[in-house]
């Protein structure tokens, strides 16, 4: 994204060469941070924005940022949650109680590790970044099941464990349509799944790996709690779910995990089936022009669209039914994935596909 | 047949899909947000709100102490006690709406034989300490005399559907 080097020389002047990767490390980490959460105040009041404008309302148009009416609305909603007080039930067990949101937050956070913004900057360009992926999504599930836990509450209990059971449902099909990309791909670290997907918006996976697409994305949102997957919280049910006795920042923690993992689920769905970085007029214009060159504008701009049906679905559908949720995960996604891996294979194996030779 | 075409429709999210189109429809139509504070809804003149005791022009009190809107309150929300006032006529002593019981069905401004007890269009009102949901006898008569003009430009704007 950014060249590092002028920093990296200025600090190797001023402190030993043996701090200056892991100060480097905490100085790119703080930085990536602090846009991903600053693009997540910001999500929340865009969700507020799209579904009012679906509801034919205006949305939230009182607090101006810049004489953009209703873009200082998520900085107010912050110095609202600041100076609420944090209650901790007599009952709760109090360690994991304040554990718990930073069980949710910290990996919804750590998995920015390995996205890869744009060509040039990889945070932690590992190889085995898929699998990294895989296993801090299925972390985030602690924090909500410790949460619904320790507050020892029926309602937070019986929340935690809808998302405990939904989100192992869900995460087989994921990790089935995570299995199909890998396939198309030939590699687990995330940059080379990206550059496989090279040569315009028709060789991205998308079109050859379409159900996976579909079936990614929805166990997407229902990893992330999100309508209509969100019976975790249930407003209607269980009053507010897992984090129903959180208050104050300590409940701004989970909501900040929850937004944050949907930007990042929006972010995978990009990296997996929409090419990443890649340009989607690669291929259509010429080598030099900047539109046809990977770059982190493409990234952003084509996170947005998952970003935005997110929005979208939450202001469609009504809240599933817990069983027709197993229903949909168990006997709908994993047998589509399962087929399509098997046609995904035929076509590798027959040179169908776009990918070819690394099998 | 129709069980394929039904499980063909549901399995491509076609169903889905069609309610996608509707909401994305939406997020275009026009927005009827009213900014509440500084732009408001028109109103009718038969709006119910806030209760007022009316006043003949000479000063005269309306009410008569029938107790008609006591009998037909539904909600039990009116008290009445009444005496002999000093020029020989029957006045209420008390007259106390609780605005906590009320419903706003207007049903005592209907009863009243002499248009004492009317609803005004006020319903931007409210209370801040315990106790002030009585609107008592003082309270009502003063909300009559400070909209007079309203109550009465509302009764007879509506005077000929009566």
């Amino acid at each position: 994204m950014w060249d590092w080097s002028p920093l990296r020389d200025w600090l190797s002047g001023q402190i030993t060469p043996y701090w200056t990767f892991p100060l480097l490390t905490v100085v790119q980490a703080l930085i990536v941070m602090v846009c991903i959460i600053l693009v997540m105040a910001f999500y929340t009041l865009a969700e507020r924005k799209v579904i009012g404008w679906i509801q034919a309302r205006k949305g939230p148009n009182r607090v101006n940022l810049l004489w953009i009416p209703g873009a200082g609305q998520p900085f107010a909603d912050v110095v609202k949650l600041l100076f609420k007080e944090i209650l901790i039930p007599a009952d709760a067990s109090g360690f994991l109680f304040r554990l718990a949101p930073f069980l949710a937050l910290i990996p919804a956070l750590a998995i920015w590790a390995v996205i890869p913004l744009s060509p040039q900057h990889a945070f932690a360009n590992i190889d085995a970044g898929l699998l990294y992926i895989l296993a801090l999504t299925s972390m985030g599930v602690y924090g909500i099941i410790l949460a619904g836990w320790a507050a020892n509450s029926k309602y937070a209990f019986l929340g935690a464990m809808r998302s405990a059971a939904q989100i192992v449902a869900y995460e087989i099909a994921m990790g089935f349509a995570m299995v199909g990309v890998l396939m198309a791909a030939g590699s687990l670290n995330v940059g080379d799944i990206i550059q496989a997907q090279h040569g315009g918006a028709l060789s991205w996976n998308w079109f050859w790996l379409f159900p996976l697409l579909v079936v990614y994305f929805i166990s997407g949102v229902a990893e992330t709690n999100r309508a209509p997957f969100d019976v975790a919280e249930g407003e209607s049910e269980i009053v507010a779910g897992f984090h129903v006795d959180y208050s104050g920042m300590a409940f701004a923690l989970f909501f900040i995990a929850e937004y944050v993992n949907m930007i990042l689920i929006s972010a995978l769905t990009v990296v997996f089936f929409f090419g990443g970085w890649l340009s989607p007029l690669d291929g259509y214009l010429s080598e030099d022009s900047w539109l046809a060159a990977p770059s982190f504008f493409w990234f952003g701009l084509k996170t947005l669209v998952p970003m935005f049906s997110f929005l979208w679905l939450r202001a469609t559908f009504p809240r599933y039914r817990y069983d027709q949720i197993m229903r949909l995960g168990w006997k709908a996604l994993i047998p589509v994935t399962l087929v399509w891996l098997l046609v995904e294979g035929f076509m590798v194996y027959f040179h169908v596909g776009p990918w070819k030779g690394h099998l | 047949m129709q069980g394929i075409r039904n499980f063909l429709k549901t399995f491509l999210l076609w169903e889905l899909l069609q309610g996608l189109w509707v909401t994305l429809k939406g997020l275009f139509q026009r927005k009827v947000t009213v900014n509440y504070p500084e732009e408001k809804t028109p109103q009718s003149t038969r709006f119910r709100g806030l209760h007022a005791l009316r006043r003949y022009p000479n000063g005269e009190e309306r009410c008569i102490a029938c107790k008609l809107c006591e009998a037909v309150c539904p909600a039990l929300a009116i008290t009445i006690e009444s005496d002999v006032s000093r020029d020989g006529t029957r006045r209420t002593t008390r007259y106390d709406i609780d605005l906590f019981k009320c419903i706003f069905c207007g049903f005592c401004e209907e009863a009243c034989p002499v248009d004492a007890i009317v609803e005004t269009r006020l319903h931007e009102y409210h209370m801040e300490n315990r106790g002030e949901n009585i609107m008592n006898k003082d309270k009502l008569l003063g909300i009559g005399e400070r909209y007079e003009a309203m109550i009465a430009a509302d009764r007879a704007a509506d005077a000929r559907y009566r």
